[in-house]
């Protein structure tokens, strides 16, 4: 700590210089924040507190083939189910497209019963059962277009018309649910609508559901309940396929491609420029100072410790712009969490951390050793010449 | 009479640039009394700075025999030979060579990281070297806050500061108007005869030569003559 003032210093003797590494190194490291951590999400991070205890069961080809309804009675006859919801995707856009957030349609009974995690109020859920017409929405979709109990939400569908051929549907705002005081409900976006009522206004479609959703009671069980349920239904018209939620969630967005290698390719051609930079930014701080450095070997610092004080020197260049540039991105993904993105929350968990931080000491190391070496093997005579 | 505090024996330093050799010491000897006051002088490329470097310990010569402070220098190892600089020589340049980013109590205290000291004790040590050399109103002046000669006084009290048994002075008073320079050298003296600091200084200028209290002359990297003022 001693040697930390003379190291503050002489980070900041040309003050323009390294305000624009720390800039390029915190845009760096504000990219690997957000990047890591949209990828830790594509990796199955952002899905951990999907329910361990659901399966999705949706038709083999694909989830946008629907399912029929009356594969319900064999789904709830397997052992192990303990009720099961099914819902079908409603694609609609609320005032203008870019609103859009996900609504689905299902019936209320069963949609209490398996989402167990999520809470609505007993007089909501009642006035939801009791009008055809009515949906819910979680807190957050709620917060976010400042919606209350007892509003009329309007829905352009671009899926489904209604009967005249007309997009635009109605619901009633009844009910607002939140989490549990155990558990996180991962559906706070989300809007649910009366599966009856859209069945029947629909032009199309009837009598058909996008997925069954599963609660089982043990977890351990999930893969084989998965097995027996598409065993059920092999060789029929209606093959299906069951996964976990967080599985289905993950395959979801992977349709997308392989983002990991996206990501990865960006962030390494980020890091390879602020690689060259700063490494020229160190070597010219440290040409610079050749008479310096050999004054403060002429003082009697040895060559490992000059070695020593231009590899810390680029350490805490590194250090300083990582973690400012990582403290931005934990502060965009704060606000992202309230933006209207149809993905899980991005955040930096330990692992994104991890490499955020081994990330700053490999840019530190490699950066600052070689003009630390040439520091190291600088002659006092020749430096005190300028040579 | 006085013990030697630096012997040279036979010392010679030739350096090599491309295919040629030069020979700038040659087959040297030479003593320095404990608490003597040496002025090193000739002409340029007569082998002045490369014997002060060689007593201080900063290059090694090609052959020959540097003991200082009772050490043999010249056969201690690299991080060896730093711990000794640290501990038994300070070092005044022509430029006075002081950390542009630091303050003068900053660039005073450098040579006490080194050391175990606390902070604190680093701070008050620095502060008593300031007022030795009469700067310690401008402990927290930057050097490029200061003139030629408190930069210098700056570099006097760094030198002194971890209480050496040698200066080594090249050329202290070359950057420096007359006045400013005899200040310098007043300083320089009264170290030397009040503190007992042993000073080995190299410069062109006889007038600062006479505040020396013997003279060497150097020629073509062999001793001239010796002169007592």
């Amino acid at each position: 700590m001693k040697y930390f003032p003379l190291l503050w210093a002489t980070l900041w003797r040309k003050k323009t210089r390294t305000w624009l590494t720390l800039f390029s190194l915190i845009a760096a490291f504000l990219l690997l924040g957000l990047l890591q951590a949209a990828n830790s999400v594509f990796n199955g991070g952002g899905v951990q507190n999907l329910g361990a205890n659901l399966l999705i069961t949706q038709a083999r080809v694909s989830f946008t083939s629907p399912l029929p309804l009356r594969l319900l009675p064999q789904i709830e006859a397997v052992p192990g189910v303990e009720s099961v919801s099914f819902s079908q995707f409603f694609g609609g856009v609320y005032k203008d497209p870019k609103n859009f957030f996900p609504q689905f349609a299902v019936a209320p009974e069963r949609w209490l019963k398996t989402f167990t995690e999520c809470t609505l109020p007993a007089e909501q859920a009642a006035a939801w059962k009791n009008s055809r017409t009515a949906a819910i929405a979680g807190k957050q979709l709620a917060e976010r277009f400042g919606w209350k109990v007892g509003d009329r939400i309007p829905l352009v569908s671009q899926i489904f018309p209604l009967k005249d051929g007309s997009r635009a549907w109605e619901f009633d705002l009844v009910g607002i649910f939140d989490n549990t005081s155990a558990d996180s409900c991962p559906r706070m976006g989300n809007m649910y609508i009366r599966y009856d009522y859209f069945d029947e206004a629909r032009l199309f479609g009837q009598g058909g559901a996008g997925i069954y959703v599963l609660r089982i009671a043990d977890p351990n069980r999930a893969e084989a309940i998965g097995r027996q349920i598409d065993q059920m239904f092999e060789n029929s018209p209606d093959e299906t396929k069951t996964q976990t939620e967080k599985e289905f969630s993950l395959n979801f967005v992977r349709q997308l491609g392989n983002l990991s290698l996206i990501l990865n390719s960006i962030l390494g051609a980020v890091f390879f420029t602020i690689l060259l930079l700063t490494g020229n930014t160190m070597s010219q701080a440290v040409r610079e100072r050749i008479p310096e450095l050999a004054v403060l070997k002429t003082l009697g610092f040895t060559n490992g410790g000059v070695l020593g004080l231009v590899i810390a020197e680029s350490l805490l260049l590194c250090l300083l712009g990582g973690l400012v540039g990582m403290g931005l991105a934990n502060a965009v993904m704060g606000a992202l969490a309230h933006a209207p993105v149809q993905m899980p929350p991005l955040k930096a968990d330990a692992h994104v951390w991890a490499i955020a931080l081994a990330s700053m000491f490999g840019v530190g190391l490699l950066v600052g050793l070689p003009p630390a070496l040439k520091a190291m093997r600088l002659s006092i005579v020749d430096g005190l010449s300028g040579r | 009479m006085s013990t030697a505090i630096v012997q040279l024996r036979g010392v010679s330093k030739t350096y090599t640039r491309g295919k040629q050799s030069v020979e700038v010491l040659k087959a040297l000897d030479l003593d320095v009394a404990q608490g003597d006051f040496l002025a090193l002088m000739g002409p340029s490329g007569s082998g002045k700075t490369t014997l002060l470097n060689l007593i201080g310990g900063l290059d090694q010569p090609t052959r020959g025999e540097v003991i200082v402070a009772g050490e043999r220098i010249e056969k201690l190892k690299s991080s060896a030979l730093a711990a000794w600089r640290a501990r038994n020589v300070g070092f005044v340049f022509q430029f006075y060579n002081l950390m542009p980013m630091l303050s003068a109590q900053k660039n005073v205290e450098l040579p006490l990281l080194l050391t175990k000291l606390s902070a604190s004790e680093r701070a008050r040590r620095a502060k008593i070297a300031l007022t030795v050399v009469g700067l310690a109103e401008r402990a927290s002046h930057k050097p490029n806050e200061l003139s030629g000669g408190q930069a210098q006084r700056v570099a006097i009290a760094r030198a002194l500061v971890a209480d050496p048994t040698l200066l080594i002075c090249d050329e202290p008073t070359g950057d420096l108007d007359r006045k400013t320079a005899d200040e310098i050298l007043g300083l320089l003296q009264t170290l030397n005869r009040e503190h007992g600091k042993t000073i080995v200084m190299v410069t062109h200028d006889p007038k600062a030569a006479e505040y020396a209290t013997h003279q060497v002359h150097m020629d073509k990297g062999a001793l001239a003559k010796e002169e007592v003022p």
